[in-house]
């Protein structure tokens, strides 16, 4: 079993708040991604679900167990940190196993499970090395193993990957997944980065200034968010919103418009505009256009897209997937 | 990026400071060997001649060498256990979050800064003393009659305690600046890993403080084996000295300058193989 609820936590450090009041039910098995800027209080609350900080207020369950005054390690949790926090003055292997230790395991019992996890993390022939020792990469799997030595029933993850190099980021991030799939076990990640947590999550909460915005499977945010800041942060490249006369048109206060839902029409659009900057991906080009009343935003095209910057445009945008927002920033449906 | 031409200005502008300090260190070495061969007693000046060897046997057979040299073993080894112990502990406890702390660290730091011969006075005058010291107060208080006359009956260990507070700021605050750098995500792991304090401690704090330590006790030894101020102050030189109080007490008392100067050679190859030794341990350490 592997469940965990939230229910009214609440964090404060003296008078600043930095998690005013989360709720939030996950159920076995689901990954759950945590996005946010930094500063939001993502890893304060993964930090408080692990136990590693205490709660002002409110309970977490965990397998329908109060935990909320429990100590980290008796909540049947394992948390893989962004720094890696190896101990490094130990081999692999007992790196690995000082978990086990600690629980009071013996030698005989611990070796064959070690073996596995190693196993499972191409980690067999450097287990007698230390940390200082390892790559990055490598040092990021010792992580994983350690935690899944334990036989947890969730897994916690700080920003794992934010200290690896881009390729190395997705191939982790594939691992990861297959591990999920793999163990069936709950996980809870942390990441500033949406492409992470669109690509990683069964569901995606958001978090803002210590507050859920919104929880939803990476669809659910990208189709339907909830507000003007769950809108620019679930999306690469950010969406353009548009406020004044035009936004005023849909009766709405700013509406938002993905630059994959702007088409580039010959003959007179909705908008016309003058390429500013063009950046080519090889199977996309972005564009970054002045419109003018508009104002400046960014349209996909396709690859093979021959503007140059100077030139004249003329756009429609794709009049189902505008999104309108009030004037508190909240979704219009 | 050093072409041949600006290593040799290098060379030249070094020159003059690297002969003024070989020539500080050489002449005085060079002086102590020879007298070390001479039979030179300031009691008979005139009668100065060559010596050979025997200024060596008789500081080795002086009634005294044996005695002194366990007395240096003792007063380094105790001092550097006690303030490695002591130095541990408080890192452990000063590392804590605490109303002051800022002040308390800077106190603590502060009898390392104290002249040791001003030191030796105050415990030997205001706290050891059987008459006037603290300790005898505190001992009279709880109803003794009869305080520790601490430098009379226990010389070496008095010693022992003063060297000890004035070398443990010194360890606090190397093992302190330590324990500050070790990592706070590894003890959330450990905590995560679910290790008690105590094996906290002994896994993860201790391994991280093994470096530090071989850098305290070599440090110490260095400077422990020339104590000298707090034996001559305390005028216990008798019964706790050690091998540097036995050189100034053949030049003092004896007024012999050849036995004196072997004396100091013995201890500086003595010092040399302990330093040897020690440099092999701790580069070991500092390898790992």
């Amino acid at each position: 079993m592997g469940t965990i609820q939230l229910k009214k936590v609440r964090k404060a450090f003296g008078e600043s708040i930095i998690i005013p009041g989360a709720d939030l039910d996950i159920k076995h098995g689901e990954f759950i991604v945590f996005v946010g800027p930094s500063g939001c209080g993502k890893s304060t609350l993964l930090r408080m679900i692990a136990g590693l900080e205490d709660l002002t207020s409110g309970e977490i369950l965990i397998d329908g167990k109060d935990c909320s005054d429990a100590a980290p390690a008796s909540r049947g949790l394992s948390m893989v940190f962004q720094s890696y926090a190896l101990y490094p003055h130990m081999s692999v292997r007992n790196n690995i196993a000082f978990g086990l230790k600690m629980a009071g395991e013996t030698p005989e019992q611990i070796a064959p499970k070690v073996a596995k996890a190693a196993e499972t993390l191409n980690l067999t022939e450097y287990l007698d090395r230390k940390p200082g020792q390892l790559s990055g990469g490598q040092r990021q799997r010792v992580a994983i193993g350690r935690a899944i030595v334990r036989n947890p029933s969730g897994f916690l993850f700080d920003e794992p990957l934010s200290n690896l190099d881009a390729a190395l980021r997705v191939n982790m991030r594939i691992f990861i997944m297959q591990l999920h799939k793999d163990l069936g076990a709950t996980m809870v990640y942390v990441t500033h980065d949406q492409v992470e947590a669109m690509t990683m999550a069964d569901r995606i909460v958001v978090l803002n200034r210590g507050n859920i915005e919104q929880v939803g499977s990476p669809l659910e945010l990208y189709n339907k968010p909830n507000s003007k800041f769950v809108a620019g942060f679930i999306g690469s490249p950010k969406m353009n919103f548009i406020e004044g006369s035009i936004a005023a048109k849909h009766k709405a206060k700013t509406i938002g418009v993905r630059p994959e839902h702007i088409d580039i029409v010959s003959g007179k659009g909705e908008w016309q505009g003058k390429i500013l900057l063009t950046e080519h991906l090889g199977s996309d080009s972005f564009l970054h256009i002045d419109a003018g009343d508009a104002g400046r935003f960014v349209v996909r095209a396709p690859g093979e897209f021959a503007g140059k910057p100077g030139d004249s445009i003329s756009l429609k945008p794709d009049a189902a997937r505008i999104h309108k927002f009030d004037a508190q920033d909240l979704s219009i449906r | 990026m050093a072409t041949n031409q600006s290593r040799a200005i290098g060379k030249l502008a070094l020159a003059p400071s690297l002969i003024v300090l070989s020539a500080w260190a050489f002449v005085p070495l060079a002086l102590t060997i020879y007298f070390a061969f001479l039979r030179y007693n300031l009691q008979d000046p005139d009668n100065t001649s060559w010596f050979g060897l025997s200024n060596f046997y008789y500081f080795l057979n002086d009634p005294y060498f044996v005695k002194d040299f366990i007395n240096t073993i003792l007063l380094v080894g105790s001092t550097i256990i006690l303030t490695i112990t002591g130095g541990v502990g408080l890192a452990i406890l000063l590392d804590q979050p605490f109303w002051g702390r800022g002040i308390v660290r800077l106190l603590m730091i502060s009898p390392f800064f104290i002249m040791p011969t001003v030191s030796s006075l105050v415990w030997k005058n205001l706290i050891m003393h059987p008459v006037f010291g603290l300790f005898a107060g505190i001992q009279r208080f709880f109803g003794s009659t009869e305080p520790i006359d601490w430098f009379g009956h226990y010389p070496l260990i008095s010693v022992i305690i003063i060297v000890t507070w004035q070398w443990l700021p010194y360890a606090t605050l190397i093992l302190l600046t330590a324990m500050q750098s070790l990592d706070g995500e590894q003890k959330d792991a450990a905590a995560m890993d679910g290790a008690p304090p105590l094996s906290y401690f002994r896994y993860i704090v201790l391994p991280h403080l093994s470096r530090p330590i071989t850098v305290v006790i070599l440090i110490e030894t260095i400077f422990l084996l020339n104590i000298f101020a707090e034996i001559k102050v305390t005028s216990v030189g008798g019964f706790a000295g050690n091998l540097t109080y036995l050189v100034f007490s053949q030049l003092n008392d004896a007024n012999d300058v050849g036995a004196a100067a072997a004396g100091g050679i013995i201890a500086v190859i003595l010092a040399n193989i302990v330093s040897y030794f020690l440099v092999r341990i701790v580069g070991k350490n500092l390898e790992g």
